[in-house]
């Protein structure tokens, strides 16, 4: 706060006032990603309270295939270590190994959502659909949302490696790429608490 | 301007070694793993399962925010801290609160 | 064919309703009227590249305010229909379904597209000169926010002559707001009108945090920090938390009768009283939001009106702060009469009754800063010394609704309408009010006349008092709320017909606001104001009116609380900040991708709103493209070179 404000003031001649676009930038996101935490928060809640209102429907517990769902968790998992790597790549000024470590990263995300559309039109098959139940509107909404959220990163992802093949590694595309791998890790951390709440406590 | 710029991203450049992030995906594996174990092996009760589930969520949470996310860097005050506890304590009114407040309004299902 | 296109019509367009047909023409002929005018004076390029594509936080602020006025025409106006239906008994004025919609509009109007934009347009125009910035943390997205309001009021206020207004409330409560019981695209607009409008919303949330957080001044500590920009730190840590749970709660009723989903329908396990629960969540931190801006705006008035710094400045903001918190904790209070039980009642109505607690520290405090200061009675401040009896009362009988067993009798009486009515309008109308009056010469470099301005307070003040009271009184007899009309054995009409009389005042006090906003305009040479109209005490009124593009020509330092105040006395006793080397400012481009983006989502939202999914997808593609180029768009700054600056800073400077 006051060290940010003295910092400038002891820059004199510094563009004064002038501040870090990809830092505020970055602060801006996060509290975008928090805004994110709420939303998925009513969703969550939607899916708990709604969970047994089952209306005579399939229940989740009886289709939820658990091998697809858990390499849906190693694959989310592994393209969030893979977007780690390809930041230390862009820290150590190697756009190739970046993109490259980026595309891996798409490519996992991708695989996720093959195998979770998989998922879904299985248990559409099964008779547990969109509008069979509430039950099983707060499933396929809450998972999703963050399915959407991923296919939204994907296109979001290769939109940066098309820049970053253009600029190289900038200030700006650092500062992009920095948001884009904090988005990534939040919906891995998502994934985290679908697979609990939805996915385990479903089966249990 | 430019200096003044790379020498913030300097300084966020020494978050985030290739050592932090395999350790942090190595503790998530394992953090899916326990619950997963514990879950598909029927090895405990009702509340013990919920418990061991909730408990590796949140532990893995805390690992991806310290290993991925490094949440420790940015100079004080930590704004991305603040935020998010509160955060997480509107996310924790919104899901009890309703649980709780619905538990009384529950209808023919 | 022309039988298709016939039924069409008939069921696209609103038919049969004489008012509406009025509408229709007038809507024609305005549209007509401005097309002609700005291709007469050809001003068309002047549109877009000062107003469309503008990123400047000032020209955006006004173009907030523009339109709350305007909406605020509209809401009052619905008002003042729904006042007459009820002046006497069994009215013919209003059909009950079309009282339905009236009152709908009404409640939407002036919260969402009246409220809301109007507390953003002061936010737009003040916050960055207060803290000495040149403009906020993300220009682009303030444009944005600004456009997503605006067509998504558009689209709202489209029902009124095309597919129908909704009907079902303010908030569309299921299972009345189901496909099964509103057939019709009304809700649809109201659901899309809303979404595209919040999501503005929640961006200026955060611009405004980021700004706040990482842009003020050197030397500008927190404590340090205007009381108005503390306010809006504090409000926008609640829009942060409050709108995502608004964005999903309308998406799932929207996935109900959009996609044949069943989160609040009646039938297959949906819960209706999880919409109410989850709307409220919102709904309770949304009117602390509207609020708390209008209690910054009277921290400023009674300082710089008593010329005195502002008691308590530490405990005003810990008890703003305190208000955030506690606003998410107080929901159920909505709807104590729907089945929650004992225990979730006492929990909500002890949180209820503690977030009074610091609204009362602050009145008391802007009462400390008042005794013995030098009060001088201008607008702001008769705004100001209005709203404190009236806001108290309104808070007393909130505490009063509080008490969980009484609200039984009081829920959804007259008593509550009389409630909300009073804190709302004296405090959030009142507030902004004063707002307007007090940064008015700051904004558009001329003041508006005392005189017209004491004629729309006291109008304003005594229809408010004449409307509301008697409604405290009718609630408690028994009448209920969103009542059509109602019989002469009710013992009702000589309150209600009083009441009337006091919408119809506040009516009148809103036309002396405007003729007082015309006459300005036509005499605006002769009320040409300086930089420093009020003898005020923060950074804004150190820079000519109306402010240059950049705001500072060199970045002001804010060591002390009301450092204007401070820089003032030290430079009457001759000492003068050292002379500064002018630097090139750095600024954003205009941008036209904010303005389209946002034509983008109303046709989305109006693809949405009749089922036409090849539109709607038409929209959120274009939705897409726009934030695709947006990413690669890299071109997004200049420089104002320094002797650009000089000869505006002269010129400015030279004329005051």
């Amino acid at each position: 706060m006051a060290q940010a404000a003295a910092k400038h003031g002891h820059d004199h001649g510094h563009d004064h006032g002038h501040h870090d676009p990809q830092e505020l930038k970055l602060l801006g996101f996060w509290f975008f990603l928090i805004s994110d935490v709420i939303l998925f928060s009513v969703l969550f809640a939607t899916f708990i309270v709604l969970r047994d209102n089952t209306a005579g429907g399939p229940i989740l517990s009886e289709l939820i295939k658990m091998p697809g769902v858990i390499a849906e968790t190693f694959i989310l998992l592994t393209s969030s270590f893979t977007s780690g790597l390809a930041v230390l790549a862009m820290n150590q000024g190697k756009v190739k190994q970046l993109i490259s470590w980026l595309a891996v990263t798409a490519v996992l995300g991708a695989a996720f959502i093959a195998l979770e559309v998989t998922e879904f039109v299985e248990m559409i098959h099964e008779g547990f659909s969109y509008t069979t139940s509430a039950a099983s509107g707060a499933f396929f909404t809450l998972v999703g949302t963050h399915g959407l959220h991923v296919s939204l990163g994907l296109i979001w992802m290769i939109g940066l490696m098309f820049q970053l093949k253009k600029r190289g590694i900038t200030d700006v595309t650092r500062g992009k790429i920095n948001v884009i791998s904090l988005y990534w890790h939040f919906l891995d951390v998502v994934w985290i608490f679908l697979l609990s709440i939805v996915y385990l406590m479903g089966v249990m | 301007m430019a200096e003044h710029n790379s020498h913030d991203s300097h300084a966020h450049e020494q978050h985030g070694s290739l050592k932090s992030y395999v350790i942090g995906f190595i503790l998530s594996i394992v953090l899916t793993i326990i619950p997963l174990v514990v879950v598909l092996n029927d090895m405990m009760g009702r509340t013990g399962t919920m418990v061991v589930i909730l408990v590796t969520a949140a532990l893995q949470f805390v690992v991806q925010l310290f290993f991925f996310m490094h949440i420790r860097e940015t100079g004080k005050p930590r704004w991305n801290v603040m935020a998010l506890i509160f955060g997480l304590l509107i996310m924790m009114t919104i899901v009890i609160g309703s649980i709780w407040i619905m538990l009384n309004n529950v209808v023919a299902h | 064919m022309l039988e298709r296109l016939k039924e069409f019509a008939s069921e696209f367009f609103v038919t049969g309703d004489p008012l509406i047909y009025g509408a229709d023409v007038a809507i024609g002929i305005t549209m007509i009227t401005i097309v002609a005018v700005l291709t007469y004076f050809k001003k068309w390029g002047w549109l877009w590249r000062n107003w469309l594509t503008t990123v400047d936080h000032k020209k955006i602020g006004i173009m907030y305010i523009i339109a709350s006025i305007i909406m605020l025409f509209r809401g009052g106006v619905d008002a003042l229909m729904m006042r007459l239906q009820l002046a006497m008994p069994n009215m013919d004025f209003l059909h009950p379904e079309h009282y339905n919609q009236v009152f709908t509009t009404h409640g939407t109007i002036m919260i969402l597209f009246m409220a809301m934009p109007f507390m953003f347009g002061l936010f737009n125009v003040i916050v960055p000169l207060q803290i000495g910035a040149r403009d906020v943390a993300f220009p682009f997205l303030n444009a944005l926010s600004f456009w997503l309001f605006f067509l998504g009021a558009m689209l709202f206020n489209l029902s009124f002559v095309i597919g129908g207004s909704p009907d079902a409330g303010w908030l569309s409560y299921p299972p009345l707001s189901e496909l099964s019981h509103s057939p019709g695209v009304g809700q649809n607009f109201y659901i899309w009108g809303i979404q595209i409008s919040g999501i503005g919303s929640l961006a200026t949330g955060i611009n405004f945090l980021v700004t706040i957080i990482k842009m003020r001044a050197p030397g500008m500590k927190w404590m340090k920090m205007p009381m108005f920009t503390w306010s809006v730190f504090s409000t926008c840590i609640i829009i942060l938390f409050a709108f995502p749970i608004l964005t999903v709660t309308l998406a799932l009723l929207f996935l109900d009768r959009f996609g044949g989903a069943h989160f609040f329908t009646l039938d297959m396990g949906g819960n209706p009283m999880m919409y109410i629960n989850l709307i409220w969540m919102w709904g309770h931190p949304e009117v602390y939001i509207v609020v708390l801006p209008a209690f910054g705006v009277f921290s400023e008035i009674v300082s710089t009106f008593s010329k005195k710094k502002l008691f308590g400045y530490k405990s005003m903001v810990f008890a703003m702060l305190i208000i955030s918190f506690l606003s998410f904790f107080t929901w159920a209070h909505h709807f104590f009469t729907m089945g929650s039980g004992a225990d979730v009642n006492a929990f909500f109505a002890v949180t209820t009754m503690l977030i009074a607690i610091p609204t009362g520290v602050k009145i008391f405090n802007w009462l400390f800063t008042m005794y013995r200061g030098r009060i001088r009675m201008a607008t702001p401040m008769l705004w100001t010394i209005a709203f404190i009896p009236c806001f108290i009362v309104g808070g007393m009988t909130g505490v009063l609704l509080s008490v969980a067993p009484a609200d039984f009798q009081f829920h959804n009486s007259y008593f509550l309408i009389a409630h909300f009515h009073q804190v709302l309008i004296g405090g959030v109308v009142f507030g902004y009010f004063a707002g307007l009056y007090y940064w008015w010469p700051k904004m558009f470099g001329f003041q508006l006349e005392e005189k017209l301005g004491k004629w729309a307070f006291w109008t304003w003040n005594i229809g408010f008092y004449v409307c509301f009271m008697p409604q405290y009184a009718v609630g408690l007899m028994g009448m209920t709320r969103r009542l059509s009309t109602y019989g002469w054995d009710t013992g009702w009409w000589e309150l209600n017909f009083v009441s009337t009389i006091g919408a119809f005042l506040m009516g009148v006090g809103f036309l002396f606001q405007v003729a007082q906003i015309a006459d300005g305009i036509r005499k605006y040479k002769t009320l040409k104001a300086s930089g420093d109209p009020w003898d005020g005490r923060t950074l804004e009124w150190s820079i000519p009116s109306p402010a240059p593009e950049y705001n500072f020509a060199i970045t002001p330092r804010g060591d002390d609380i009301d450092e204007w105040w401070e820089e003032k006395e030290r430079r009457a006793k001759g000492i003068y900040p050292p002379e500064q080397p002018l630097e090139p400012i750095h600024m954003p481009k205009n941008s036209a991708i904010p303005f389209i983006m946002s034509v983008f989502w109303f046709i989305a939202g109006f693809g949405f709103v009749f089922g036409w999914l090849w539109m709607a997808i038409l929209g959120l593609a274009g939705v897409g493209i726009c934030m695709i180029a947006r990413s690669f768009s890299y071109d997004t700054d200049y420089y104002i070179p320094v002797d650009e600056i000089k000869r505006t800073e002269a010129s400015l400077r030279g004329s005051v």
